[in-house]
């Protein structure tokens, strides 16, 4: 397996949907290439990063000011 | 022969019931739904125009017409993956207006693989976490992201910050499965590569 074979699998080895035959030559190049295990760790840490950080804030006054004006301008349309 | 699943076996999504009432007029149990999502569509709204005003407009007018437009709602989908697709074509249609150069919709700027090509092979080591304040770590993520196409931006929103499947993300955005995982590959990479300049191991020496 290629690095650019590996890459191709990628999206599908973070679902655990990569085809069964084709597992194990995946986890094979892992073991094989450093920096295809590097791109998997950091990738897998970029994932997780964007997920576990609130990036945008959405404090309660926020919250409160939309809602109201969602709410406001849906009776309106009735 | 495989038997066929029975509907009655599968389990009913807690929004059906609110949807139907709402159909029926039910204004508090719409406004239940928004509760429920407002949030959500903030978000999604504010990480593909990157602007906390028009991700406000956006999420009242996204909700004006899902409210609006209840009764073409049919339950194929899920409520929330229909009011997200509401709220992506309410988004692009925003950056589309915005007086810029830069194109905006979902095919065009994702064609080039520039910048999908790993070439930076340090470990993030210490971690980020241990690198980086929580304020500062913030400006990072943000900063980082706001430098990806919004094609490659939304796809990543959709799939991994809102945590969609890849049947759902392509729904929302109107796409097949196989142009979502090879998006979301590409943004993935594009993110941990430039996300990499600031979390990579520093070989030469101590650091501050």
């Amino acid at each position: 397996m290629t690095c650019t074979d590996f890459l191709s699998q990628l999206t599908d080895y973070f679902d655990g949907q990569v085809e069964p035959e084709l597992l194990a030559e995946v986890q094979a190049h892992i073991c094989e290439c450093h920096h295809c295990e590097v791109v998997l760790d950091t990738t897998r840490q970029t994932i997780a990063i964007y997920r576990e950080h609130e990036i945008y804030e959405f404090p309660a006054e926020l919250r409160d000011r939309l809602h109201t004006a969602i709410m406001t301008k849906c009776r309106a349309s009735r | 022969m495989p038997a066929i699943q029975s509907p009655a076996t599968e389990e009913i999504h807690p929004d059906v019931a609110l949807v139907a009432r709402a159909k029926q007029g039910d204004t508090a149990a719409f406004e239940q739904l928004v509760r429920q999502y407002e949030r959500q569509i903030f978000r999604v709204a504010q990480h593909i125009t990157q602007n906390r005003e028009d991700a406000e407009d956006i999420a009242q007018d996204a909700f004006l017409k899902a409210y609006e437009k209840l009764d073409q709602f049919q339950g194929n989908s899920k409520f929330s993956t229909w009011l997200v697709r509401i709220a992506v074509n309410e988004s692009l249609m925003r950056l589309r207006k915005r007086k810029t150069s830069k194109t905006v919709s979902m095919d065009e700027d994702v064609q080039t693989d520039d910048g999908s090509i790993p070439r930076d092979f340090a470990e993030w080591r210490p971690n980020p976490e241990q690198l980086y304040g929580q304020h500062e770590l913030g400006d990072i993520l943000r900063k980082t992201i706001q430098g990806l196409p919004p094609g490659f931006r939304t796809v990543f929103t959709l799939r991994d910050v809102e945590n969609l499947s890849t049947e759902e993300t392509a729904e929302a955005l109107g796409l097949s499965v196989p142009a979502v995982k090879s998006r979301l590959l590409r943004a993935r990479l594009q993110l941990r590569e430039r996300l990499s300049r600031y979390f990579r191991q520093k070989n030469e020496g101590p650091q501050p």
